[in-house]
């Protein structure tokens, strides 16, 4: 099975790389852009076939290595196939 | 004394650190490899500056889980004096050993210039030998040090004198050009609660000849020295 992890900037801690992004779209034209925020999307494919010991094994990886939990959000989707 | 350089894949300020403590504490200086947690008996370690890992994932993130940092963490709870400078520091932060992150700088580039630091505690082993209040001139080259904390943090550090060096200019004031990278409250350094843990992002290591633009690095090691005699 497969786990998509999403791992995005906790609000309040300021973005300067979304900052970039949002005024080099502005300087293409894409007007309407309120805020950018950057951050990361990690594929694992897990041997582990078990749903529930699947999720608890990758919640267990972004706190101890995969997020920063100080500054950075995670989110888990675990995908079967 | 006998102290320890750390050294990962991607380390480069490990022979600048060598070479400082040696010069400056006249004792054996080991170079341990990341890979091996059978570190000697040392008197003081520095986590020293560069790219570790190539900085994958996240500053430090890698090299914060590998075998010998689990050996520091424990070393750094027993008392010895751990100092990361640059790198150092992010790794420092991602064992949790220093409080907050070192994010991007706020302006975006690699910043590489000499920068002025007030020296903001001298109740430590890495600052005893500087006056209070004293400036130094050292080095910095990082893109991310632009250190970040949530407010509680921040003000504990300040409650409990925690931060060890802020960016000010020549004459020692703190003007917004002074701060290299953005970091909350100019913040350069910072201390453990038991202060034997001293992260900075300049590089003392740096300048403890002067023949390489000063020596106001040298009183650093020369705290150390005289902390662990």
């Amino acid at each position: 099975m497969k786990a998509k992890i999403h791992i995005t900037l906790k609000n309040g801690v300021l973005d300067p790389q979304g900052k970039a992004v949002q005024t080099a779209l502005a300087g293409l034209g894409f007007t309407g852009v309120n805020d950018v925020r950057q951050g990361k999307f990690i594929e694992l494919e897990l041997t582990e076939t078990d749903r529930a010991k699947a999720e608890a094994q990758v919640d267990d990886m972004c706190k101890k290595l995969l997020a920063n939990t100080v500054i950075e959000n995670y989110a888990i989707e675990i995908v079967e196939g | 004394m006998k102290s320890a350089v750390i050294v990962f894949p991607g380390s480069n300020c490990d022979r600048d650190a060598q070479t400082a403590l040696r010069d400056v504490t006249g004792g054996e200086v080991v170079m341990q490899w990341h890979g091996d947690a059978d570190m000697p008996d040392v008197d003081a370690i520095v986590v020293p500056g560069g790219f570790s890992y190539g900085d994958y994932l996240r500053c430090g993130a890698i090299a914060g889980n590998s075998p010998v940092m689990r050996e520091v963490v424990k070393r750094a709870e027993m008392g010895v004096p751990v100092l990361g400078i640059c790198n150092g520091f992010q790794v420092l932060t991602e064992v949790g050993l220093l409080p907050g992150v070192l994010m991007r700088n706020a302006d975006l580039k690699f910043v590489c210039r000499d920068v002025f630091l007030r020296v903001e505690t001298t109740t430590s082993p890495f600052t005893t030998q500087y006056t209070p209040g004293q400036v130094i001139k050292v080095p910095v080259a990082h893109h991310d040090g632009n250190y970040v904390t949530d407010a509680d943090t921040l003000k504990l550090l300040q409650d409990q004198d925690r931060v060890a060096f802020r960016y000010v200019d020549a004459t020692g004031a703190r003007t917004p050009g002074a701060n290299p990278n953005g970091a909350m409250d100019d913040i350069a350094g910072v201390l453990n609660e038991k202060r034997n843990v001293l992260g900075m992002m300049p590089h003392p290591e740096r300048l403890i000849d002067q023949v390489l633009g000063g020596t106001d690095g040298r009183a650093m090691f020369e705290s150390v020295l005289a902390a662990v005699a």
